[in-house]
């Protein structure tokens, strides 16, 4: 089943909607435009690929969503148990509170996103404590589950991050980050400082979190491969406007935009 | 006698005042960290010079001031402080927790339970508690703005991942009427109780970080744990060998350059008025006067 396929299948079980609805977004750094006018919808169990060459907005877009940054334009309308919500207009301690419980967030550089000073335990315990976990031995475990699902060995729980290879450490943040059972996950370029085995080792690992957990993620890549991989659909930005977005392999397969077609081809010379 | 140099207690009225509204507001809000502009004091800032401020903006020339210094009144820190206020504010002095009106300590809560109408000022080298960790001063604001504590929790799941059990002694986190999460400034965690449900008000000033905190009288203070790993305000598992005391902290000290050791009480005040009402301990010296 190609990775379009599922996209649909998600749309037809999906009754209850879209998970994320974008409209208008738009961000400036003063005159410069970081993004403008980014409209789309997610749906449940959905992973959306945002492509684009360095400066198109892709990280502006990607931090606009998970609350990181005050978008100046529009609204980004995430579905809670009460109804759909704009979480820009909503007030902070709810975004956060949803930032540490509804999404996740995987940075590039996995020491944005671990506590290089605390044990892989304690970094993978963090959310679960965030949201109320008193149980030391109830924490542990699940810490120690979540290093086995990502391919951590049990002994390395009580060492730092500083003590383990980029590709783990990668790793650990992604276990820290899905602890807590997260609806949306954004990830920013998460396989992009590692060495090509390490990626192709990460992306299956991906691949089968999502598929296991029936994730939502939206995925900021440069990397065309990633997105073939593990995108159903992909957005394609170009000096902070989207310029084409449809089924992953329509889009790579027919792109209809030039810059997109320019985008396909570069990939393929190289 | 004053110094004539000097306004009462060292400040001028209008730094007082200054300290003292942030004074009210900590009260008004407890365990929550108030800015002040802390000034400078004739003495170097590891001598609690948060405390002495604090001290010098509630001080009256009724009080009786007692200055403590890891439980002992005649530690140099301890004799500085209370010779600094007996100039600048000609206030008496003492060393009974009992008569004392105003009590500046640094590293320990007095044994004998203290009194409504008395204040107890700590001296804090640093009033954050999430600092450890999150050394952003934004972010931590933010996290106690929004009650986001999960990662104090995480120190405390770092001590028994290394330790097996929770190793931090001082400075144990408690939280505060339920809200705010607050250093008790470094006292050994055996006085966390007596934080809560205390009948004095209980004053803590940083003069480096410039913060002002408190602890209203009858506090709800709850020291931070685990369900399975509970807190347990530990001591060494000794008698006091002058007082015989049983349920008082104790202080190891080295007697010999063989090795021997005894275990004291680090409340001096408390085990010299135990001593002197007849109770002995196991290595107390038979003559009178012997302490
Ligand atoms: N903090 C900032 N201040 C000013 N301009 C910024 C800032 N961050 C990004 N920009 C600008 O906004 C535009 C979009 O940047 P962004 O980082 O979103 O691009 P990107 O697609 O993630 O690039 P890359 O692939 O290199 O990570 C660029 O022109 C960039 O120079
Ligand atoms: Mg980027």
């Amino acid at each position: 089943m190609g990775a379009g396929e599922v996209s649909i299948c998600a749309r037809v079980k999906g009754q209850e909607g879209a998970l994320l609805q974008v409209q208008g977004l738009g961000k400036r750094y003063g005159a410069r435009i970081g993004c403008a006018d980014v409209s789309f919808d997610l749906w449940p169990g959905e992973v959306l690929g945002i492509v684009g060459e360095s400066g198109s907005g892709k990280s502006t877009l990607l931090s606009c969503l998970a609350g990181h940054l005050r978008p100046d334009a529009g609204r980004v309308m995430f579905r809670t148990d009460q109804g759909m919500r704009d979480t820009v207009a909503m007030a902070e301690p709810e975004r956060r509170r949803l930032a540490r419980t509804d999404w996740a967030f995987v940075h590039q550089h996995a020491r944005d996103g671990l506590r290089m000073g605390v044990s892989a335990g304690g970094n993978v315990g963090e959310r679960l404590m965030a949201v109320g976990a008193r149980n030391y031995g109830a924490i542990r475990g699940a810490a120690l589950d979540w290093l086995q699902r990502v391919e951590i060995a049990a002994d390395r729980i009580d060492d730092r991050p500083s003590a383990f290879s980029g590709g783990m450490q990668q790793r650990l943040q992604i276990a820290r980050n899905l602890v807590t059972g997260p609806r949306l996950v954004f990830m920013d370029e998460p396989t992009g400082g590692l060495d090509v085995s390490v990626q192709a080792r990460l992306l299956d690992l991906l691949r089968g979190l999502v598929r296991e957990m029936g994730l939502s993620v939206i995925i900021v890549t440069h990397d065309l491969a990633v997105v073939r991989l593990l995108a159903d659909r992909l957005m394609v930005m170009k000096s902070g406007r989207v310029v084409e977005q449809g089924l992953t392999d329509q889009v790579l397969d027919d792109p209809q935009h030039g810059y997109t077609q320019l985008l396909v081809s570069s990939v393929l010379q190289v | 006698m004053s110094d004539q140099a000097y306004n009462f207690a060292y400040l001028d009225e209008q730094t007082k005042r200054m300290i003292r509204r942030a004074i009210l507001k900590g009260i008004a809000v407890p365990g929550y960290q108030v800015p002040f502009a802390s000034r400078e004091m004739p003495m170097p800032y590891g001598w609690g010079t948060g405390g002495v401020q604090v001290t010098a903006a509630c001080l009256v020339p009724e009080d009786q001031l007692k200055v403590i210094d890891q439980g002992a009144d005649d530690t140099t820190n301890a004799v500085s402080i209370r010779a600094f206020f007996q100039r600048v504010a000609g206030v008496a002095v003492t060393g009974a927790t009992a008569e004392a009106t105003l009590i500046q300590t640094r590293h320990r809560i007095p044994e004998v339970p203290l009194r409504a109408g008395q204040i107890l000022v700590y001296q804090v080298p640093i009033p954050e508690p999430l600092r450890f960790l999150e050394p952003r001063e934004s972010e931590t604001r933010k996290m106690h703005e929004l009650e986001e504590y999960g990662l104090m929790h995480v120190k405390l799941y770092e001590d028994i991942a290394r330790h097996g059990a929770i190793a931090t002694s001082y400075a144990y986190p408690v939280k505060v009427e339920g809200r705010y999460v607050m250093d008790p400034s470094p006292i050994p965690k055996f006085d966390n109780p007596k934080l809560a449900g205390c009948a004095a008000i209980q004053l803590f000033g940083a003069g480096r970080e410039q913060r002002i905190y408190a602890l209203p009288p009858f506090c709800d203070v709850v020291s931070l744990d685990f369900e399975d790993h509970p807190f347990v305000a530990s001591k060494a598992d000794h008698d006091c060998d002058l007082c015989g005391a049983g349920d008082s902290y104790l202080d190891e000290v080295i007697v010999d350059d063989a090795g021997g050791r005894m275990f004291v009480c680090s409340d001096t005040d408390f085990c010299a008025s135990r001593h002197a009402a007849g109770q002995r301990g196991r290595l107390a010296p038979l003559t009178e006067g012997g302490l």
